[in-house]
């Protein structure tokens, strides 16, 4: 789960590290009132979405005097922001951090992770603040300094050492960044955190180390031990079909393609997804039913996937483990009669009582096409779009 | 032969009195698996399927020389089960449970490294050597016994859709498993494929991988080095968007770190024979393992 920067920095002060002052805006006249309060100058209006990319987008405003806060933060209230990381349709921006401007001696980059190879949490830590991390660690791994937390051991006085005499840090700003580095781990531990990064972090000119910008992601499996994160959950960052489908326990992603798709177990959707792909048509969606999934679930990933506009035929593909065939075969013939189905669906099944399945469907009296094979679901998938074209 | 598991393997379930932990163990009893015991804490002394409960697996190993975990234990305890197996001195601990927390298993990682015990999962279908015994969720009869193929793989469904094809063609398997679709799981594709490389009667491997992560580059480096055995690969999620989770905690791709384009490479580049198309792998195996079988 992502949450947004204000909300970070909230978590971060909760765990004795310094950000900048700053509260959230949701209009112009709220901004304007924020930056009096901060009672200094200048001040930073910065776009509140989850995606990264924000400053080059044009999402975080400088402003030096009190005259200019309304008109901008109007602007950036107004703003769909377009970034790397938003795909082509942006995001609207909703809410903005006014926040006191700092005085900036230099920036640098810190950051803990969730290491899949090494089975660590691992720190990164480099004087090229500010930069993408993954960037300055392709071009000049040496400016990178990466350190492997065993979490049975836990962060001990000798890892800080390697980050802050590898940082270079003065005697007393080293002091500060070890105290800094043990608070990042308690909350990367207590918050069951994937990722938890400071970029920049700024060395002020009074001498601090304060975290301007800062992004953390939380374990989705690890939120049940984590009622108060659940409250920075913004579903208005997530398509609305997403938001339905996962009320419902399914996983489900939008895409951009026409050809909607239901399919058991997560490996067999990606498949799934790259045949209609081959076949020479665009997956509409990724929808994974699950191993175990019920008539009902089935019955609501059909009503999700058709409820996309952009939907013009469906491909269900079920290998029946655990999910038996004639319990699939029940859910469409239910949602199909439910929902009135007009699209072409094709349906390719294998496994645990097949035949069952494929005499419900024949049975139905519904126009649903089945599918012999893989092979076969596939070429019926494309030759279902290419009727469309005409 | 078969790898890590045969019809000597003693089973103890854990979380056996659940509706998957029962449902699996009946029919893993019905495909001949040798299940010796299961644990539900608070339950010891009762039996289900037959089967004698105990409380501890520590009760359980003592009393029926169990050597083997399956774990059905839900998310929320299942790291803890994990451990309790690996403390009771079980030498092979296949865990299904999904959602299990990603520190929970970088711990459970580190403290099983160096000791005796084999974790296979989380988030796994399991394994089985047709014909012999069947530890997991994935339906029996789609399998050939007798061999010559291995096959290992990080999904679910998608194993049961690339055994299917092979049984189809007449091809059957020594052991079929999943390494599990987590971030962070016990055995991977290089433990797996060591094990075939040793095992007489496995001729050929099919390895199935995903995006995310960098197992199947890692696994690419050791074919070329030490695997003489054919493989066939194949990579799910070609057209998988970044930066968005494909349903396995796993599988996602970050930045431009595990996309499916640069498995394909890397695995094409270390000799390994790469099927681009799931509906054909079949055949594609019966082709190019045609010396081999």
């Amino acid at each position: 789960m992502k949450i947004h920067e204000f909300q970070t920095k909230e978590l971060l002060r909760g765990f004795g590290v310094t950000v900048p002052a700053g509260a959230l805006a949701v209009n112009p006249q709220q901004a304007v009132e924020v930056a009096e309060r901060l009672g200094g100058w200048p001040v930073l209006l910065k776009a509140q979405i989850h995606a990264g990319g924000r400053g080059k987008a044009g999402g975080i405003k400088i402003v030096h005097d009190p005259s200019g806060v309304h008109e901008m933060a109007s602007q950036l209230l107004s703003m769909t922001l377009v970034t790397p990381q938003t795909g082509p349709q942006g995001q609207k921006v909703g809410k903005l951090l006014v926040e006191s401007g700092v005085d900036i001696e230099q920036e640098l980059y810190l950051g803990m992770m969730v290491d899949r190879v090494r089975a660590t949490i691992t720190i990164l830590a480099s004087l090229s603040g500010g930069m993408n991390i993954e960037e300055v660690a392709a071009a000049t791994p040496e400016k990178v300094i990466k350190i492997f937390v065993n979490p049975l051991l836990g962060l001990q006085p000798f890892h800080c050492r390697q980050v802050v005499y590898g940082l270079g840090l003065q005697p007393a700003l080293a002091k500060e960044c070890t105290k800094l580095l043990g608070n990042l781990y308690r909350m990367f531990l207590d918050c069951d955190c994937e990722t938890l990064e400071i970029n920049p972090l700024a060395i002020s000119k009074a001498g601090e180390l304060v975290a301007l910008d800062a992004k953390a992601e939380f374990d989705d499996n690890a939120l049940f031990r984590h009622q108060h994160l659940l409250e920075y959950r913004d579903s208005s960052e997530e398509s609305p079909l997403e938001v339905e489908a996962a009320r419902f326990g399914l996983n489900y992603i939008n895409l951009s393609g026409n050809v909607g798709n239901m399919v058991n177990g997560a490996g067999l959707a990606m498949a799934t997804m790259d045949i209609i792909k081959q076949a020479g048509a665009e997956p509409a969606n990724f929808l994974d039913v699950g191993g175990g999934a019920s008539a009902e679930m089935v019955e609501n990933g059909l009503r999700i996937i058709l409820s996309d506009p952009k939907v013009r035929g469906v491909l269900i593909n079920i290998f029946g483990g655990i999910l038996r065939c004639d319990v699939l075969a029940e859910g469409v013939v239910q949602a199909a009669r439910k929902i009135g189905i007009t699209l072409p669906v094709v349906i390719r099944m294998e496994g645990t009582n097949v035949l069952e399945g494929r005499r419900i469907f024949a049975e139905s009296g519904l126009n649903l096409i089945t599918a012999k094979d893989l092979h076969d679901a596939a070429s019926k998938v494309a030759a279902m779009v290419a009727e469309e074209k005409r | 032969m078969s790898i890590f598991v045969n019809r000597e393997t003693r089973v103890v379930v854990q979380g056996i009195t659940g509706r998957e932990g029962a449902f699996h163990t009946s029919q893993c009893l019905a495909y001949g698996t040798q299940i010796v015991a299961g644990v539900t804490p608070g339950k010891g002394g009762q039996n289900a399927n037959g089967i004698q409960i105990f409380n501890s697996v520590h009760r359980a190993v003592i009393t029926t020389a169990a050597n083997c975990s399956l774990i059905f234990v839900p998310p929320t305890f299942a790291a803890d089960a994990i451990l309790e197996a690996a403390d009771a001195g079980i030498e092979l601990i296949i865990a299904i449970t999904e959602g299990i927390p990603v520190l929970d298993m970088m711990r459970v990682k580190n403290y099983l490294a160096g000791k005796p015990v084999r974790l296979i999962g989380a988030n796994c279908p399991g394994i089985i050597s047709p014909g012999q015994c069947k530890i997991g969720i994935m339906p029996g009869s789609i399998h050939l016994a007798g061999g010559p193929v291995g096959v290992v793989s990080r999904s679910g469904t998608l194993t049961y859709e690339v055994v299917h094809q092979l049984s189809s063609q007449g091809i059957g398997q020594t052991t079929c498993l999943g390494i599990g679709g987590d971030p962070i799981v016990g055995t991977d594709f290089i433990d797996c494929l060591t094990a075939f490389e040793n095992d007489p009667e496995t001729r050929a491997i099919v390895m199935v991988g995903e995006i995310g992560g960098s197992a199947e580059e890692e696994a690419a480096a050791f074919i070329r080095e030490r695997v003489s055995k054919p493989v066939v690969g194949f990579i799910a999620g070609l057209t998988a968007p970044p930066g968005r989770r494909m349903g396995h905690a796993g599988a996602i791709v970050c930045g431009s770190s595990g996309t499916a384009q640069a498995k394909l490479k890397t695995l094409t580049d270390a000799g390994v024979h790469v099927c681009r198309d799931l509906t054909s792998l079949g055949s594609y195996c019966s082709k190019v393992f045609a010396d081999a079988l």
